[in-house]
């Protein structure tokens, strides 16, 4: 079985986040860290791999980025991908979520893989999305915000929170299944496998590598325009304690619930 | 300039966020000079009667698919087939699972752009533009749709509920030949609740809210206990449920509970946008979070930067003795 995983890069949730006015593009020169919720997926094709009931032949990790985006691949590998793959070009710059899973889509065309593995929303641009058009596009099944996955040869059996309670899903193999973070605690990598991430083979490929045809992304392929950006309605900031003396601060807790009649 | 919504149901009743869906269609349908439709998909127990029904929320039509539930793919196909034969301009959802699996499926099927987390939709020149929060909702991003149709995502409880529709709908039979990848998925067992016992944290006034920060399920104990003492219940969030370490009944937000109790107390919540949308209307929020960079901080009345560990066991006997003072 081959897995294929997605990645991306994110801002570190420490730097303060901005849209770019004048190309109402996030600013992305603040990143540097893989998305925290790849993280689950790419443990979660470890375990299939370790855990010896199917057969893994490898672990691909894919990202679509700007240059200085292989940085998540290399945290990708070192995390156990045996290998990695960047789409980058000038032409997906400004990509929305139609266009972006359409060229991660032609990626994994290339790659055939069985089983297509994404963590369930990105820190970012908090898109779910990408996992179900990436499946579209593929014409495989697929399956979100799943957190308890049991692989067998032929297909997966999935586990979810969805509207009305907990789901058991049973999807056929090849398929595109997005991971919640409830379904393991990914591994810290060794400090050898960081050493060695750098020597794992990491393939780049352009648009025209894969067949994207240039109007399908980038700002003229993608459907939706950013008309405006404006400020959310004004509220007033909450107080914030410090706990330095706990019984101090207990104290204030107490007093302020007092105050506003909630401890009758 | 007409707008199809996806109207989900579950044992004999349609979803609150799909009929908020509706509701907000035909308002906004009113405006851009066309009607409101919805879809449904299922089995025999969506009756003529049941689907009509959906004409007082705003729903001149409702296309009746028979085809399996519970999944997002044969709904693509469905959606796919009426909005192409029938030219409609937009698709709307209200939030939950599905409609961001159908929404964004149909855009890829459709070459549509799609927007989600929508918060709020307005009417610009006769077009729809839909307002989504971003960055944590630090900005608010219009977004407007180039090419057709527009498919709008919109967050939990984001369109209201109103039965300012006519009379009945009339109800549309339509065949869909499914997509072979569109039914291999098959959902063997839907809508496992667990443990249902306990209060119902809609109707508390004060809740206690445990999130990752509690580090087990056994610090629960330390929430159980402070509910105690305020006369509230337990609350918990989505990554604490999936966990195990407690039940569903009492999780808050994204496909869990609204809360909007007197006192929300949250402990070791960082305050996600999932878990934000279900309790963001409490009249007093408190939070307890070692992390100061938690946005929970950004939208708390009160914020505790300290060690739930230390603070919850403290605050349950300062409360205890002021109330038995």
């Amino acid at each position: 079985m081959k897995i294929c995983v997605l990645v991306k890069e994110v801002p570190d949730a420490a730097v303060e986040k901005r849209i770019d006015p004048n190309t109402k593009r996030l600013d992305r020169s603040g990143e540097k860290n893989l998305n925290p919720f790849d993280t689950h997926a790419i443990e979660a094709a470890m375990q299939i791999k370790e855990g010896g009931t199917v057969d893994v032949s490898e672990i691909v990790a894919i990202t679509m980025g700007p240059e200085g985006s292989e940085r998540a691949l290399h945290k990708a590998v070192s995390l156990g991908a045996d290998r990695s793959i960047q789409l980058t070009d000038d032409a997906l710059a400004g990509s929305d979520v139609c266009a972006t899973g359409y060229a991660l889509a032609k990626v994994l065309e290339a790659e055939q893989p069985d089983l297509v593995l994404l963590g369930q929303q990105s820190d970012d641009g908090e898109c779910y999305a990408i996992g179900a058009v990436v499946a579209d596009h593929l014409k495989m099944p697929s399956l979100t915000q799943v957190i308890e996955m049991e692989t067998q040869p032929d297909k997966v059996v999935c586990r979810r929170q969805a509207e009305y309670g907990y789901d058991t899903v049973e999807v056929p193999l090849p398929a595109v299944i997005s991971v919640g973070d409830a379904i393991n605690e990914p591994r810290y990598p060794s400090l050898k496998a960081i050493m060695g991430a750098k020597k794992k083979p990491l393939d780049k490929k352009s648009a025209a590598d894969v067949g994207i045809e240039p109007d399908k992304v980038g700002e003229q392929g993608s459907r939706t325009q950013v008309l405006a950006i404006n400020p959310p309605p004004a509220k007033e900031p909450g107080e914030i304690i410090e706990d330095e003396n706990t019984d101090e601060t207990v104290e204030k807790i107490v007093a302020w619930l007092e105050e506003r009649k909630l401890l009758a | 300039m007409s707008i199809l919504t996806y109207a989900l149901h579950f044992q004999g009743e349609f979803n609150k966020n799909s009929l908020g869906a509706i509701s907000e269609a035909g308002k906004l349908a009113q405006q851009i000079g066309g009607e409101a439709a919805a879809i449904v998909v299922g089995g025999d127990d969506l009756t003529d009667d049941f689907c009509k029904s959906l004409g007082k929320y705003g729903a001149s039509k409702v296309y009746r698919v028979k085809g399996p539930e519970g999944i997002a793919q044969p709904v693509v196909d469905a959606m796919a087939k009426v909005i192409q034969e029938n030219g409609y301009k937009y698709a709307l959802f209200g939030g939950g699972l599905l409609g961001f699996e159908i929404g964004a499926g149909l855009s890829a099927r459709l070459g549509a752009g799609v927007t989600m987390e929508v918060t709020q939709v307005k009417v610009q020149d006769g077009k729809l533009v839909a307002v989504r929060p971003v960055l944590q909702d630090s900005a608010l991003v219009d977004v407007g749709f180039a090419g057709e149709p527009g498919i709008i995502i919109g967050r939990l409880n984001a369109f209201e509920v109103t039965e300012a529709g006519g009379g009945d709908a009339e109800v549309i039979d339509v065949d869909v030949e499914f997509s072979e990848f569109s039914t291999k998925a098959q959902v063997v067992k839907r809508g496992e609740r667990g443990d249902e016992g306990g209060v119902n944290i809609e109707d508390a006034d004060i809740l206690v809210a445990g999130g990752r920060g509690l580090g087990s399920a056994e610090a629960f104990k330390l929430c159980e206990d402070l509910a105690e003492v305020l006369g509230g219940a337990v609350a918990a969030t989505r990554a604490v449920v999936d966990a195990g370490w407690y039940p569903y009944s009492a999780q808050i937000g994204q496909t869990g509970k609204t809360v909007s109790p007197k006192l929300y107390l949250a402990a070791g919540i960082s305050g996600a946008i999932q878990h934000k949308v279900g309790m963001q209307n409490s009249e007093n929020i408190v939070a307890i979070n070692k992390d100061p960079n938690a946005p929970i901080f950004e939208f708390c009345d009160l914020g505790i930067v300290g060690d739930l560990h230390q603070i919850l066991p403290k605050l349950t006997e300062a409360v205890k003795a002021k109330k038995g003072a």
